[in-house]
């Protein structure tokens, strides 16, 4: 018996499956790990308004409830059979499952921080990601793997993002408001500390994301200096010596700093690896998969029945993710009601 | 009976010829040696060389053995040609004496033997008849193969063949026509005398009663004479000139004179004994990456013909693929980097504000390399392994680094480098230091070839690693994953430094072992040889190693140069390890165990 | 106070509808990636000789493309080719090869 089958247990895929329950559709929601919520989860406060991310996983508790729901848990789909229709699922644990329609939302994975050798990584303790920063400012207590309160933090836009040496030549969109967020989240525990941006971009792309900025400056007095990091080296003493340009002024820059915070970028989920050859799904040159077209159609696969949603077809905020879903999930219903979508 | 003596004149001037110019050319190459290499050389001559490379002559200039055991089928070709002929002169020539029992003939004699003697009734003459038609069969039969080689050179196991310029495709048509023709002529000859063999009186009878023999006989003799002597005087602007120049390099070679880094007179024989067999061509990684003016034998093609060799010079990686395949041991990365210095020697770089790093004293000096601070993963793995050795080392290049020189020499910039080789020298020198070691291949290159430091052992950290494992003070455990090795260039083939990498990650994990390594290992795409090569060419050739890695399903890449570590690192599909890192990883496990086994005893023991 | 710019400050400012792009055409021609630097500033963070000297590979690529030649072969002499602009590079100039080419050049023109 067909199913309707979501992906993902992210908000992405919870979005979906809240609609489609709404329309009165049963949903087989299939999450690779134990909990739903997904990336959001990583994060404490959104920005730009710095609301909890609790709020947004608010909507969806009432799903695992819902009899309509088919929720499989622990489950990862290893491969897609387009070669029928109904299509076939085959999960990781060797249950074959039939599905039309199918939507993907499997997300993003964070940049492993450790292909960035030399900014340090998994090297020097006081290298840290966004997201090890994200559950500190959760927890609002900031301190150096030392135990002591950190006097200088020093913020690295485009990590893993925009740089071909790594194989990722996108921009990942979030992180320069992410970084501007912690920093100013950071600033306000820690109002002591001197909070540097190293960035070559703002990308300040919405709407209140450049009052944000100046607020940055104005209330936080937040540094930033434009210029790429280039290497890290530690002291004696564990504290990191950083270098960069000061391509404003000119001149290198070195400086001294207690935490370095590596705003990784985004990255396609390991879902998205086994079409990496094409086989029914475009992948683009970035990883992520590529929708039928970037206009009124960025839900929809080359194949019928084949949905996207939320972070599987690039870097999204939470806003963004949740709009998508939406519109998925319309044309989902269309598809489902027999009409034209 | 003969009937028309002047058809020898087209061979006996090309002969003439040849013999002229190579008496001369040989004679300037002898004068143009320096004043040591020419003593090496009157020296040579007294000792048991002289043995060696009279066997290397036959063994690579004639029976073309090198080729013969890589591919067969494409030996066989050359060896037909060359040996075939080298057999078809020397039989022809003791048929004549068999037959005048003398040597007082002239020499062409030999050569158009069944022109002039209708009637060989000497002892032996059917024997040497049949011979002489079975060595034209045989060189006949390369031939063959040489032609379909142009067509279909897959059936070869070749990818590509040389790109022939018009004078070389019209020697080679002139060489290929030489043995058809005598054929033609030896057959004619059989038709009216019945003087060949199997194959030449076979023919001769089809001829007699197919065509008006007498009609093309003598003009049949004429077109052999011309196409050798055209060949003959042809032969020194083309690519057969290899063939006797290769026999002055062997013995040259053998004398002990060995590649400078300027554009000498060896430099020249080298280039001249180029045959454009076109076995570089598949070695070279470049080619599926789109670029083809670059590889060694387009870049002496350019030289010889005085072409402007500006891009063809700087954009090769200097990986040595095509060095080691070459089956007459050109030494091509020399020959690339004498150039290179000529090319580069206009431009001038200063050094003078180089301040040194502090001075410090010590026993053992570790100096990372420029690109090793790129990758610190290396750097903290040494530094690990030092602790765990505990030995007291001293980073010498931890800030103001001074590079080493190998990016300037590998753009043809020695007499740049000698001013950072003097600064790092003196620093190095003034440590007291016994021991330097080297964990990036290009900087332990230029160090034991470049630099002079008296009293020093330099090691590079993989050998380092090796003698220590064996030692005894460092453990050897397994980790549990399988690897894949890959040799860097500028170690493999650069330093012949294959056993002692390979012996440590043997002693931490399961190595799968990869047809093209060693002396075959592919290039990562990267290497600093290559000043204008495009950033799309590297690309593929990094992609398309990765993907030969990929094949293997190892857990780990494990590398010994920084720079291939970068390299692999951004094709993301498997992980790249170097060697002091596996090492590392190592000595935490064994430790960890350690502090395992200590727990254990001690909650026994309570 | 040392002055970090090698070159003297002859105008007022950029007048860059009167700039010589002979140079950086040729350069571009050289070597196309040139073309696509953001001025991120990796380059000389990492640079060996930006550790010792004044020497800014950033600054110098895009001095030459407001035209500026001046002073340029002088201060190219400290390069030391050793290659870490170009293995940091975001977006994958070659940077070493641009090194070379620009110092050719000028050498071209000098000795035309």
């Amino acid at each position: 018996m067909k199913k309707i089958v979501i992906i993902g247990g992210g908000i992405a895929g919870l979005e979906v499956s809240r609609l489609l329950l709404q329309e009165g559709f049963p949903v087989t929601l299939i999450e690779k790990s134990s909990h739903l919520g997904g990336n959001i989860r990583n994060y404490a406060y959104l920005f730009p308004d710095f609301t909890p991310s609790e709020e947004i996983l608010k909507n969806y508790t009432s799903l695992p409830g819902n009899a309509d729901l088919q929720l499989l848990l622990n489950t990862e789909i290893e491969k897609i059979d387009f070669s029928s229709r109904p299509y076939t699922l085959f999960s990781n644990d060797g249950i074959a499952i039939s599905a039309d329609p199918i939507i993907i939302a499997t997300g993003y994975q964070i940049f492993d921080a450790r292909l960035k050798e030399e900014f340090g990584y998994g090297i020097y303790d006081g290298v840290i990601t966004s997201v090890e920063m994200e559950k500190m400012i959760r927890e609002q207590h900031i301190v150096t793997p030392y135990g002591k309160a950190p006097r200088r933090i020093a913020f690295i836009h485009c990590v893993g993002s925009r740089d071909a040496k790594v194989g990722n030549t996108y921009c990942s969109r979030l992180c320069c408001i992410t970084a501007i967020k912690q920093a100013i989240e950071t600033k306000k525990l820690l109002p002591q500390a001197e909070i540097f941006c190293f960035y070559i971009d703002l990308r300040m792309y919405g709407l209140t994301f450049e009052e944000l900025y100046l607020n940055a400056q104005k209330e936080y007095n937040i540094q930033f200096v434009r210029g790429r990091l280039s290497e890290t080296s530690e002291m004696i003493d564990k504290r990191l010596i950083i270098k960069a340009e000061d391509t404003l002024i000119g001149r290198p820059l070195k400086m001294m700093t207690d935490m370095l915070v590596l705003m990784v970028g985004m990255e396609a989920s390991n879902f998205s690896k086994q079409f990496a050859y094409h086989n029914g799904l475009e992948i683009g040159e970035h990883g992520f998969f590529k929708p039928l077209n970037q206009f009124n159609a960025r839900g929809k696969s080359q194949k019928e029945g084949i949905y996207f949603a939320g972070t599987s077809i690039g870097p999204m905020s939470v806003a963004e993710t949740i709009e998508h879903a939406q519109a998925t999930a319309l044309s989902t219903i269309s598809y489902l009601k027999g009409k034209e979508n | 009976m003969i009937r028309d003596p002047n058809f020898q004149y087209p061979f006996l001037i090309g002969t003439i010829f040849l013999f002229a110019y190579l008496t001369i050319r040989v004679i300037l190459w002898y004068i143009k040696l320096s004043k040591y290499d020419k003593l090496r050389f009157i020296h040579f001559w007294k000792t048991k060389s002289v043995w060696a490379a009279i066997r290397d002559s036959v063994a690579d200039g004639l029976l073309h053995l090198s080729i013969f055991k890589k591919n067969p089928l494409l030996g066989y070709m050359h060896m037909s040609l060359a040996f075939g002929w080298f057999l078809l002169i020397v039989m022809g020539h003791l048929e004549v004496i068999a037959d005048r029992h003398s040597l007082n003939f002239p020499f062409y004699y030999a050569v158009f033997y069944r022109y002039y003697q209708p009637h060989p009734d000497f002892a032996g003459a059917k024997v040497f008849g049949a011979v002489m038609d079975f060595l034209l069969l045989i060189i006949l039969s390369g031939v063959a193969l040489a032609i379909i080689k142009r067509i279909r050179k897959q059936i070869f196991g070749m990818k590509r063949t040389t790109r022939l310029k018009t004078f070389d495709k019209i020697a080679l048509s002139s060489l290929w026509l030489i043995f058809p023709l005598r054929l033609l002529a030896e057959s004619l000859s059989a038709a009216y005398y019945h003087n060949g063999s199997f194959m030449s009186n076979t023919l001769g009878e089809w001829f007699i009663q197919n065509v008006r023999v007498s009609a093309i006989y003598d003009l049949s003799w004429w077109l052999y004479s011309c196409s050798l002597g055209f060949f003959f005087i042809a032969l020194p602007f083309s690519r057969y000139m290899h063939i006797p120049t290769e026999i002055v390099f062997i013995f040259l070679r053998h004398a002990g004179i060995m590649p400078k880094k300027y554009w000498n007179s060896y430099a020249q024989i080298q280039m001249y004994s180029c045959s454009r067999c076109g076995i570089c061509l598949d070695a070279c990684q470049l080619y599926e990456a789109g670029v083809s003016n670059v590889q060694s034998v387009y870049f002496l093609q350019f030289i010889r013909n005085n072409e402007n060799v500006d891009k063809s010079l700087f954009g090769c990686i200097i990986c040595g693929r095509c060095q080691e395949a070459c089956p007459v041991h050109i030494n091509l990365n020399d020959l690339r980097t004498a150039l290179r210095i000529k090319a580069s020697k206009p431009l001038t770089f200063s050094y003078e504000y180089t301040q040194k790093a502090l001075q410090q004293k010590a026993g053992i000096i570790y100096f990372a390399g420029c690109m090793t601070h790129l990758t610190p993963q290396i750097k903290f793995s040494m530094r690990r392994i030092f602790d765990f050795l505990g030995e007291d080392v001293w980073f010498m290049d931890e800030d103001k680094s001074i590079c080493c020189g190998a990016p300037l020499m590998l753009a043809g910039q020695y007499d740049s480098a000698s001013q950072l080789i003097q600064k790092n020298t003196e620093l190095i020198m003034a440590s007291g230091a016994k021991t330097l070691i080297l964990s990036c291949p290009i900087c332990y290159k230029a160090f034991r070839e470049d630099y002079v430091l008296p009293g020093i052992s330099i090691k590079f950290h993989a050998v380092y690693l090796n003698e220590m494992i064996r030692q005894g003070r460092l453990p050897k455990i397994n980790l549990g994953f399988k690897t894949i090795y890959h040799d860097p260039c500028a170690l493999g083939r650069g330093s012949k430094i294959y056993d002692q990498p390979r012996y440590v990650i043997d002693s931490y994990s399961q190595r799968i072992r990869l047809k093209k390594e060693k002396a075959e290992a592919l290039c990562c795409g990267a290497g600093l040889g290559a000043i204008n090569l495009p950033i799309e060419a590297k690309n593929k050739v990094t992609f398309e190693a990765m993907s030969y890695f990929a094949r293997f399903k190892p857990n780990a890449l494990i590398t010994a140069c920084p720079l291939c570590k970068k390299t692999f690192a951004r094709d993301r599909r498997i992980p790249v390890l170097d060697i002091a890192e596996l090492t590392a990883r190592a000595i935490d496990e064994y430790v960890n165990e350690q502090k395992k086994t200590v727990r254990e005893t001690r909650l026994i023991e309570s | 106070m040392a002055t970090f710019d090698f070159l003297e400050i002859r105008h007022l400012h950029i007048d860059y509808d009167n700039l010589d792009q002979e140079l950086l055409n040729e350069v571009i021609r050289e070597e196309p990636s040139f073309q696509w630097c953001i001025s991120c500033g990796c380059c000389t963070a990492t640079c060996s000789a930006g550790n010792h000297t004044t020497f800014n590979i950033r600054r110098i690529s895009l001095i030459l493309r407001r035209g500026e030649v001046e002073g340029l072969e002088e201060e190219l002499k400290k390069c030391m080719l050793c290659g870490k602009c170009t293995l940091v590079c975001p977006r994958d100039i070659q940077l070493r090869n641009v090194v070379m080419n620009i110092k050719k050049i000028i050498l071209k023109k000098k000795t035309a």
